[in-house]
Parts: structure tokens; C-alpha cells; sequence
């Protein structure tokens, strides 16, 4: 999301590198493009403009003009304020006070309360938490038919009170059945809502006043504009926000909102969601934005990623083949399955470092083609299993039988063969290097840049 | 005609509030400025005027431009006055498309998630309704769960029939059904409703692609419109998606919802300004005939009237 500040940043210190000495007219220059991309970032004016004068105190200190490499300092300062901005709070949802622990989602419309609410009940079935659902949007027509459809596919529990369209009754209703059904959370969805309607506010109150939440969600749109603080800060002032959902963080929006909210009304942020699928929801990690903000990738999500979707086989498969030697085509598939299942291709190549400021690659995801790993899979079904094991043996002939079968064309396989090839000697060389205790780690920390 | 206005003005009141704090200023820098006619104090310095408009969305080089003709302008008159001059100017040179008669006319209308696709399609259905026209909605949300449902509900308010698929279904073949269908019931006009998508995803902007060229087959020169809802809330992304959607969906016109709130919009100036898209209605509160069409001379009036 936050793809173009970064790029920006980045030109503003690719240009500060080439400095042997950091000036305070550079330091000026630098100062007036992070202005500018903060501010077509959405970044709240009133925010940006301590923000930044907050990095000039920093930047034209004696000690970082006179390091050997200025343009790194600006970075690590920039970096820092962003940080500090964040806080320490960490993202998803703090131990529960009691049970049932009752989470109340508020929000104007279209932020995506309905989504995040099945999303988050996910999240905490996955925590080991047994959530039960309920929805008080009696206004947006066939709302509470789209939690329930959404709960249905998550097998989820719904409290679904035929006919009542009270939001005080209903939201009531289901807590009495959280009590004496043993659900240990409660999500209460609630209608879309303009901060300045007071009648709505107002049933908003009576709402929180029947359920007495533990957690109040202030679920807000990543595309936000300046707006974004107001709203906030109202729905703080009047319900006593503690967290806040961003969404639609998938899109290119840079997501200034977050910055704002935080530091304008001090609510931290709780979770974050980055795509249509219900598992699409992360707690927020500040650490994690503020490396992506200044294009040093999200290697930690695509670790994490990795692991959840690699199953325990074919993990085990993997830690097995010490030095890569005997890296089979059917391990390659595995890997593509893998791959996969981590997540729309776009999404993983934005969180590696790097790649998320490349505007060619940028360019390439439109043309990218998520069949195209159906294909190489394809590829590999039609293989003989002792094909598969020792890719040495595939001459002319099998080739094409193996391009007869998958419906592809020579040429396909060939390509499969030498992208297979090209990663098996990638491996061999990272096998080496991390070869011996600690080598895993130490791969780590190289993709994390330490 | 009075009760059209009072709306507007009703819906944009606090989108004006906004801009006419940050340009009369009341606060600690009274001391600098000047009581105009009607006894507020103006905005004396340009840099005001410009964290107003930053303020209101409207984007550093929209704003810019309004700076500059301020500024060359120079002399008379008000600041403010100066400075909705520039932003009518702006909307003019956005003009909107023409309607060359055909018929049914399509108008698809797109956009992100959560913007208000499903219930614009329900207020334009009942505009379109109150204008005289017939109206066939085509529900091609087959994403969202119960979004046909949603608008179904919408088009029982105005009176409209839907034609539906069952959820899941290829959109673009509910689009033929309808195009068909519109066809044959002589309607006058076709809207269709599509799932929000973020125009990043290559693929949801291929499957745009894919309901254009089916209606297109069936009714020659169709879409005739294609609409983009934005959020009032929206900040610069607004600007990136108009871009994305124009080049990709072929939008021509835009419809601002949700102004009934604190935002401002803004960034529609910045749209104006940058692509020539055009507003064409806007959503100012949530009753069925709370969308209006937009007339850029009542809505700069709105913003920089005292009149309420």
C-alpha cells in the first residue's frame, strides 16, 4: 500500500547518497519531497508538518552531517519519528478482561465493518477462540444476510433473531446467548454511521450501553483522505475508541490515514486487512509498516506467510535436503503449491524488499498470469514420477509427450525446465551459505537486511 | 427547484463549514486578518489557502493551480471568491459526455469496495424514474454476499425490476442477459451495478474489461456512461483510481457519495483538474432521492455562501 511513498522516499535518498557530506540545503531538499510525498500520502497537513520539523532537528544535528553517510541517517531518523509515531503498542487484540469478551465494530459506511467483523471471528476461530457473531445493521438493506452468508462460509455461529430489527434488542440478545452458550467472544457488527449524525450516535451509545464492550473497533479505510482524523477523533471523543482495523490496505493507496489517526487521535492501530479473502486480516506490526514506508519490504509477513501455508510435510520435506543436491522437480511443485496457496501473486511480490519500489514490476503485475503456475503444475503431473526425480532424463521426445499431455507446448516445458534448473542452483548457493547451526537464521537476518 | 438546492446546500453544508473555517480564520491568528462585508474574517495569506484546500483533499498540484490564478488575478474581490472563481473554472473544463439518443443507454457503474456502488444504482434508478425515463437494473455484483439481494430492496423502493444471477455466476453474462432483456422491454435506460473492485487487481479490471465488450456486442456504442462512485472521504488514491479506471474501464464521469459527512471531496477538483472527468450526481444523505445532479455553480455556491 504503501508502494509510491516509499518510491518517493527512496529518490529523495538515492540522491542524498551520491552526497559525500550531508548540507543543510540537502537536508532542505530532502525535507520538502518528504513533505510532499507525506502529503500525497494523505497524511494529515497538521501531522506533516510537525512530522517534519520533528526530522529537521534530527537531521541538521552536527553528528549526522558530519557521518560518512548522511543519506542513511535521514533514512534511520525518518524511520525512527515514523516508529515513534506508532508507539509501542503491539497490533491484534490485548488478553481479554473477562468473558465473554465483547468486541463492538463502529465505522462510517463502506469501511468495511461487515467484512472485517467475519474476517476478525477467523481470526480468533484460528486463535482457538470460539466466537460467536451477531449483527445490528438494520439500515443498509440485506446487511444482516451478508454477515450471515459470510459467517455460514467460515462456520462461524450467528445470532440471527428472526424479525427483530432492533439493533439493542438483537446486540442484548446475543450476548444473553454468548452467557449461556459458552462462547467465549462476542462481535457485534454495527450499521454505517456519519460521525455527526446524532441520532445514529446515539443508538451507537444505547448499543454499547447493552453489551459493555471490552473493545471498541474503529474499523477505517486505508484510502482515506484528510478526513480521515476528524472522523476518527469524533468517533474517539464520543465511544471511547481502544483499537483500529485498517482496510483495503491491498490497493495502492499509501495509506496516510494510518499515520494520521495515530497521531493525531492516539488510538493504536489493531489490525490490518489486506484482501477479499476472509484470511486476509494481520494484527498491525508498526515495525512492518514503517519498513515497507521506506521500501525495505515486508520479509517478516512473507516468512510468515510461507509458513503457514508450507504444511507440515512438505516443511519436513525441505529441512531434509540439506544441501539441495537431490532438489526434485516434485519438491519444485511443491514449492508452486506452496506459493500458491501464500496468496495472490501481486500481494507476495509487494512484500519482498525491493521489489515493491520497482515500477517495472509493477507494470508486470498487471501482466501477470495466476494460471500460469496451473500450467507448470500441469507440466509436472505429466511427468513419470522417475521423471520427476531425475529431470536429466527428459530428451526430445518425453518433452513433447510431456507437452501432448499437459496441453502445453515444447516450449512451456522447456522453459519449466530451465526455470527449475536456475532454482536448484539459487538453493545450492543459499544451502551453502547457510549450511551449519544458525544457518537458517542467518538467511533471515539476510532477508531481513541486518 | 427551492427543494433541489436546500438539499445540496443541506448535503454540503459541512463540506463548506470546513473550508470556511480554514479560510475565515477565527483562531489564534485573528490579530493578522481582516473583517470583510458580512463580518467574518477572511484568510489573509496565501498559505492559508492553501492548507484549506491540502485540507480538503484537493491535492497539492490542483491546488497549486488555484494558488497561481489567485495570485494572478490579484486585486479585487474577495480571496474566497477568487478562489471558487478558479474552482468553477476547473469544473469547466471538465464537461460531460453527451447523450446521442440511442437507446436503452447503458450506464455502468464502477469503483472500489464500500463506496456506494449498490446504493447509487438504487437513488439513479429512482432519478432516472422521477425524470420520465423507463429503467432496467442489472445486478452484476455476484461477489459481495447479498449484494443482489441489497439492491433488490433498492429497486422495490424506486419501482424498478432487477435482472439477477444466482451469486457467483460470470458477471458479464448477467450484463448479456440484461442488455437482451433491456432490449426487448424497450427500456430507456440500463444501469448496472458491478462488484467493487480495487484497480490494482489486473484481473478484477480484465473482467470490467470483459463486461464492456459483452454489452457492447448487444447494444451498439455501449457504455455509454460509465460512472465511478467516490467517497467523499477519499483522499489522493481517488485521483489513481479515476486514472486506473478511465484507462482501463473507459469511466467518463464520476458520482460523489457520502458528502453529507465532514469530507470534502476535494480530490474530485484535483480529478477535474488533472483527467477532465466530470461530476455527475451526488450522494448527500441516505434517502432514496438524496442523489442529485451535480451543477458546478451551486456547488462552489454551497461551499462559499453564508446563506445557511
Amino acid at each position: 500500500m504503501f508502494d509510491s511513498l516509499s518510491n518517493r522516499l527512496q529518490g529523495v535518498f538515492k540522491s542524498l547518497r551520491g552526497e559525500t557530506r550531508l548540507t543543510e540545503a540537502t537536508v532542505d531538499a530532502a525535507l520538502r519531497e518528504i513533505r510532499l510525498a507525506l502529503l500525497e500520502a494523505d497524511v494529515n497537513f497538521r501531522v506533516v508538518k510537525a512530522f517534519v520539523d520533528r526530522v529537521r532537528e534530527k537531521a541538521i544535528d552536527q553528528e549526522v552531517l558530519r557521518s560518512l553517510t548522511p543519506g542513511q541517517q535521514v533514512v534511520r531518523i525518518v524511520r525512527d519519528e515514523m516508529l515513534a509515531m506508532f508507539g509501542t503498542a503491539a497490533g491484534g487484540l490485548t488478553p481479554a478482561s473477562r468473558t465473554p469478551r465483547v468486541i463492538l465494530m463502529l465505522g462510517l459506511q463502506g469501511s468495511g465493518k461487515t467484512t472485517t467483523t467475519a474476517k476478525l471471528a477467523r481470526w480468533l476461530t484460528k486463535q482457538g477462540k470460539h466466537p460467536l457473531v451477531v449483527s445490528t445493521d438494520v439500515r443498509r438493506p440485506a446487511a444482516i444476510e451478508q454477515l450471515s452468508v459470510l459467517a455460514r462460509q467460515l462456520s462461524v455461529r450467528v445470532h440471527e433473531p428472526a424479525g427483530e430489527m432492533d439493533p439493542v434488542t438483537r446486540a442484548a440478545g446475543a450476548l444473553a446467548l454468548a452467557k449461556n452458550s459458552g462462547f467465549d467472544t462476542l462481535i457485534v457488527d454495527t450499521a454505517g454511521r456519519l460521525h455527526i449524525d446524532d441520532e445514529l450516535m446515539q443508538e451507537l451509545a444505547a448499543i454499547r450501553s447493552a453489551v459493555d464492550p471490552t473493545d471498541l473497533l474503529y474499523v477505517a479505510d486505508a484510502m482515506t483522505g484528510q478526513d480521515a482524523v476528524k472522523s476518527a477523533g469524533e468517533f474517539h471523543r464520543q465511544m471511547t475508541v481502544t483499537g483500529v482495523v485498517l482496510t483495503k490496505t491491498d490497493g495502492d493507496a499509501r495509506g496516510g490515514a494510518a499515520l494520521s489517526v495515530v497521531g493525531v487521535v492516539g488510538v493504536p492501530i489493531a489490525f490490518v486487512g489486506s484482501g477479499e479473502r476472509p484470511e486476509d486480516l494481520e494484527p498491525f506490526q508498526a515495525e512492518r509498516l514503517v519498513s515497507r514506508v521506506l521500501g525495505m519490504g515486508d520479509v517478516l509477513s512473507l516468512i510468515e506467510r510461507a509458513e503457514a501455508a508450507m504444511d507440515d510435510e512438505s516443511r519436513a520435506k525441505m529441512a531434509e535436503k540439506k544441501d539441495f543436491n537431490d532438489f526434485s522437480l516434485e519438491d519444485f511443485r511443491d514449492q508452486l503449491r506452496t506459493i500458491k496457496k501464500m496468496g495472490p501473486l501481486e500481494q507476495v511480490l509487494g512484500m519482498i524488499p525491493g521489489m515493491g519500489g520497482l515500477k517495472q514490476l509493477n507494470e508486470q503485475r498487471a501482466n501477470m498470469d495466476p494460471k500460469q503456475l496451473d500450467r507448470v503444475e500441469a507440466i509436472i503431473n505429466s511427468m513419470t514420477p522417475g521423471e520427476r526425480r531425475n529431470h536429466a532424463v527428459l530428451n526430445g521426445s518425453r518433452r513433447k509427450r510431456i507437452a501432448r499431455g499437459s496441453g502445453t507446448k515444447v516450449e512451456d516445458v522447456n522453459r519449466v525446465l530451465k526455470q527449475f534448473v536456475e532454482m536448484r542452483k539459487m538453493l545450492k548457493t543459499m544451502g551453502a551459505m547457510t549450511s551449519g547451526r544458525g544457518g537458517r537464521q542467518k538467511l533471515m537476518q539476510m532477508l531481513r537486511g541486518r | 427547484m427551492s427543494s433541489f438546492f436546500s438539499r445540496v446546500r443541506a448535503g454540503l453544508a459541512k463540506t463548506a463549514a470546513q473550508i470556511r473555517d480554514r479560510l475565515t480564520d477565527r483562531g489564534d491568528r485573528a490579530a493578522e486578518s481582516t473583517p470583510d462585508a458580512g463580518g467574518a474574517r477572511t484568510a489573509t495569506s496565501l498559505s492559508e489557502i492553501e492548507d484549506a484546500l491540502v485540507g480538503a483533499d484537493v491535492g497539492l498540484p490542483a491546488t497549486e493551480r488555484i494558488l497561481l490564478a489567485v495570485k494572478t488575478a490579484g486585486g479585487t474581490g474577495a480571496l474566497r471568491d477568487r478562489v471558487g472563481d478558479e474552482i468553477r473554472r476547473v469544473f469547466a473544463g471538465a464537461p460531460p459526455p453527451l447523450d446521442n439518443g440511442t437507446r436503452p443507454r447503458v450506464v455502468l457503474i464502477v469503483g472500489v469496495n464500500g463506496t456506494g456502488k449498490t446504493t447509487s444504482v438504487g437513488k439513479l434508478a429512482n432519478l432516472f424514474k422521477q425524470q420520465g425515463h423507463s429503467v432496467l437494473i442489472c445486478a452484476a455484483d455476484t461477489f459481495r454476499a447479498a449484494a443482489v439481494e441489497q439492491l433488490a430492496v433498492w429497486a422495490e423502493r424506486a419501482d424498478v425490476d432487477v435482472i439477477r444471477a444466482q451469486h457467483g455466476a460470470d458477471p458479464a453474462s448477467v450484463v448479456h442477459d440484461a442488455a437482451v432483456a433491456a432490449k426487448a422491454r424497450q427500456r430507456d435506460i440500463l444501469l448496472i451495478d458491478t462488484a467493487g473492485r480495487l484497480h490494482t487487481r489486473a484481473n478484477l479490471m480484465a473482467e470490467l474489461d470483459k463486461i464492456r465488450r459483452v454489452v457492447s456486442r448487444e447494444i451498439p456504442g455501449a457504455p455509454h456512461e460509465v460512472l465511478l462512485v467516490l467517497d467523499a472521504t477519499v483522499g489522493q488514491n481517488g485521483l489513481v483510481q479515476a486514472r486506473e479506471f478511465m484507462s482501463v474501464g473507459g469511466v467518463n464521469g464520476l458520482i460523489l457519495t457520502k458528502l453529507d459527512g465532514t469530507a470534502k471531496g476535494g480530490v474530485a477538483v484535483a480529478i477535474a483538474h488533472e483527467l477532465k472527468l466530470p461530476i455527475r450526481f451526488i450522494g448527500v444523505g441516505e434517502a432514496i432521492d438524496d442523489l442529485v445532479p451535480f451543477d458546478a455553480d451551486d456547488y462552489v455556491k454551497a461551499l462559499f455562501t453564508d446563506q445557511w
